[in-house]
């Protein structure tokens, strides 16, 4: 009994260790995971380390960063704390990056896999309404919802996600088409399983791997988005974000480059390290893909 | 009575003439001057229209019959001297001698009668307010003009603002339709400076007016106004030396300090005291808490309106002591004063109950410097626990929502005109209680008593009864806050040094280049 009931815990842990090694075998990969582990605690503690409101102002404005105790990034043009302002921009980051990336996966998966699955008209139709869509420039289209809506961070959600999901729909689609004729779903058909079942059991867990690695690129995608917005003064104007204080500092950029070269950076660093975990991702989920390219 | 103004014309008069000696420096005759004009002016016929950038240009090619200091006081300008009866109801003028328009014909009694009671009467919405408190204009002789009240009305020695009663030409418009007139495209006025051209879009170019009424001016020769669309162009046009005047509100408040750095740069906030730009908070009487005036008190603690004047507004202003602004005629600030003081509105709310209802700040969409003046503000308020949530907007929507009174806070502005009844009063009575507009009693304030003191201020007679009833408003209205007042703007005009006696009077620019030289 008890060998048994092992036996899958260390298979899996087996399959873990060998997602591990082909990813690891990704310097720049492994160098994308502490960075985006250091930005995911940062945003974590942030009411820890600065407790109060990243709007307050606290110090006199215009200091330079290091001048004055507890003022590591300086202030910005109201004496409101840059360091303060970068801790909690990142949470609202990492929320808009993987709140809007959870609901562009939830239609473009929706819609690549009714297309794919069940072709014909149907997948004409959805596929038709996807270049609709992807016909409009993504930031134009994300601006107009955005200034429709009233800027929110209800509302930058909804409009990143609407403007990210036609690649997924694509994407999801294709592995559809390829998957819906193998062996084992005319197994399931044969079997009498439910279109429903044959869709969520059997097909799509077998096109997660090419999907992981397009959602950890659509964070990066969604972080930008949201800050190009708030740099435009579309954000939601009671939430203290990274694009906001570029946004911000943008005016004095001669006078106090502190202001804007943080929250620029920042934005850098979390933007390039989700995309180095993508590739690593995708080494380690498509070995065989990976080595081809080498 | 008669005495005391002739003696004030006297003296008006005098500080005119003394001035530039004060200055202990001669003026020097010639140059041409560059100045920025934001946006293009619609026209230049100033009786028709009555645009900021059109007052700004054609301030100096029409005149009117006085000018304004800084503090107001009437100055010489079209009329030498005024006089006025025992119990203010009838106003004479004495015109100066030998004016003629810039088409060679003279200026006359006839001309003022024209243009008040004629042109004006029906082309200037804001002046035929003032006007429904005439009986009639008459023009005694080619040089005196009788303006006959139907009672007294104590702004009327304000209202001769070339922007608010400009003279227009008899000989070219009567008879004809004013505001279809083709003459419109090449005004003619009295002023120191003559039309020339307009290249639209880029340029207009005002000429020295060789037969102007005073002896030696104006000092310039030329003045080209540039049309430069974008904010930033505008700075570099100063930064480059293409430009040599940037006016007040022609550049965006955090380009003025670095712009100012620059050598032989100077900046003034004067020359807005006829207008006397007011800034506050339409605080919703009508709704929730702020239906509290307790609650509209702990705002006005709660404000630091000190650091939104120093560190948004480089310095430049004033904090208000009430709805009066310091510039304006009969202000008093012997009221009830509102420092920052957290604590006291932390009290305030405690005492009435503030149960932590969220409210809706609506920023004014003009740009940056609103914007983070709007951050501050709910900073400010969040600090003694009043909930805020600023709501995105652009001007349209600014508009909409007050127009519709959907607001609880909302940032504006308004002009002064000098005096209390003109645009102070349109703010507080109750009678201006009107959807559809975001200028009037927007907040739905309405106190019987301050109603009263409005009107009879508005008819004492003489100055010394209006100022003690304008104190008592002023005192009942700081008490009750039906709005938080936040800054006397001063929009600040960069100049190079060099530019001399440019702004001089109540209305800076706009009327200033009859006095302005080059020190070059």
């Amino acid at each position: 009994m008890s060998t048994a009931a092992a036996s899958p815990r260390s298979a899996q842990a087996q399959a873990f260790r060998d997602f591990w090694k082909r990813f690891a075998r990704n310097k720049g990969a492994v160098v994308g995971v502490v960075i985006l582990l250091a930005v995911v605690v940062l945003a974590a503690v942030a009411p820890l380390i600065y407790p109060q409101s990243p709007w307050s102002m606290v110090q006199r404005p215009f200091l330079p960063p290091l001048a004055v105790d507890g003022f590591l990034f300086g202030t910005d043009t109201l004496g409101r704390d840059i360091g303060a302002g970068l801790v909690h921009g990142a949470r609202i980051s990492l929320l808009v990056g993987i709140v809007s990336t959870v609901v562009a996966l939830t239609i473009g998966v929706t819609i690549g896999a009714l297309a794919g699955y069940y072709g014909g008209l149907l997948d004409d139709a959805l596929m038709r309404f996807t270049e609709f869509f992807q016909t409009i420039p993504n930031f134009a289209l994300a601006i107009v919802l955005v200034a429709i809506f009233q800027p929110s961070i209800t509302s930058v959600i909804v409009a990143i996600g609407i403007v990210s999901w036609p690649p997924v729909a694509r994407l999801v689609r294709g592995e559809f088409l390829s998957l819906r004729s193998r062996e084992f779903v005319q197994a399931s058909v044969v079997l009498g399983q439910s279109n429903l079942q044959i869709i969520t059991r059997q097909i799509l867990p077998n096109t997660l791997s090419p999907v992981i690695v397009m959602a950890s690129l659509m964070i990066a995608q969604a972080i930008l988005l949201e800050s190009s917005l708030s740099f435009l003064g579309l954000g939601d104007p009671n939430t203290m974000s990274w694009g906001y204080m570029i946004g911000a500092a943008r005016t004095v950029i001669r006078q106090a480059w502190w202001m804007s070269f943080f929250p620029g950076v920042a934005i850098l660093l979390t933007v390039l390290a989700l995309n180095l975990v993508g590739e690593g991702l995708n080494d380690a989920l498509n070995p065989r893909l990976a080595r081809k390219g080498r | 009575m008669l005495k005391r103004f002739c003696t004030l014309a006297a003296l008006a008069a005098a500080t005119a003439l003394t001035a530039p000696a004060a200055l202990a420096e001669e003026p020097k005759s010639g140059g041409v001057m560059n100045v920025v004009i934001q946006p293009e002016p619609p026209g230049l016929m100033l009786g028709v229209t009555q645009n900021g950038p059109t007052q700004m240009v054609a301030g100096n090619i029409y005149e009117s019959l006085l000018r304004y200091d800084t503090d107001l006081n009437p100055m010489p300008s079209l009329a030498t001297a005024w006089e006025v009866n025992e119990d203010g109801t009838v106003y004479t003028f004495t015109l100066k001698d030998g004016v003629t328009w810039h088409d060679g014909e003279p200026f006359t009694a006839a001309d003022v009668v024209f243009s008040a009671d004629v042109f004006l009467r029906e082309t200037h919405p804001r002046l035929r307010v003032s006007l429904q408190h005439i009986e009639s204009i008459e023009a005694l002789d080619d040089t005196t003009v009788r303006f006959t009240l139907k009672q007294p009305f104590g702004p009327f020695m304000g209202i001769f603002e070339v922007g608010t009663m400009p003279m227009v030409p008899k000989h070219i418009y009567e008879g004809t339709d004013f505001k279809n007139n083709p003459a419109n495209n090449t005004p003619i006025g009295t002023g120191p400076f003559k039309f020339a051209e307009w290249e639209r879009g880029s340029f207009i170019r005002l000429v020295k007016n060789e037969d102007y009424h005073v002896e030696g001016q104006p000092y310039l020769d030329e003045i080209y106004w540039h049309v430069i669309p974008d904010a930033a162009s505008r700075a570099v046009a100063y930064e480059t030396g293409k430009v040599d005047v940037l006016p007040g509100g022609s550049v965006e408040n955090f380009d003025v300090q670095r712009l100012t750095e620059l050598d032989n740069s100077c900046v003034t906030g004067k020359g807005w005291e006829y207008f006397a730009p007011h800034a506050w908070l339409w605080v919703n009487n009508r709704e929730g808490p702020m239906a509290d005036r307790r609650f509209r008190q702990a705002i006005m603690y709660a404000l630091d309106r000190e650091f939104a004047k120093d560190v948004i507004w480089n310095g430049l202003g004033n904090v208000p002591t009430g709805p009066v602004s310091s510039k304006t005629r009969f202000f008093d600030d012997d009221v009830r004063q509102f420092p920052h003081d957290p604590d006291k509105a932390r009290a305030l709310l405690e005492e009435m109950g503030y149960d932590g209802t969220e409210i809706r700040l609506l920023p004014l969409p003009y740009g940056e410097t609103w914007q983070r003046w709007a951050e501050a503000v709910r900073q400010n308020l969040q600090e003694v626990g009043i909930e805020v949530e600023m709501v995105a907007t652009d001007v349209a929507g600014w508009n909409q929502k007050l127009n519709e009174w959907d607001y609880d806070l909302a940032f504006t502005y308004l002009y002064q005109y000098g005096d209390p009844a003109l645009g102070v009063a349109r703010t507080y009575l109750s009678t201006n209680i009107a959807k559809g507009s975001p200028w009037n009693n927007v907040q739905g304030y309405a106190n019987e008593e301050v109603d009263r003191l409005f009107a009879e201020a508005a008819v004492a007679f003489p100055d010394e009864n209006r100022q003690s009833l304008y104190t008592e408003v002023q005192q009942v209205l700081v008490e009750d806050v039906p709005v938080a007042w936040l800054l006397e703007i001063e929009f600040p005009t960069i100049y190079r040094c060099d530019v001399k006696g440019l702004v001089d009077t109540a209305i800076g620019v706009n009327d200033g280049f009859v006095d302005a030289w080059l020190d070059r």
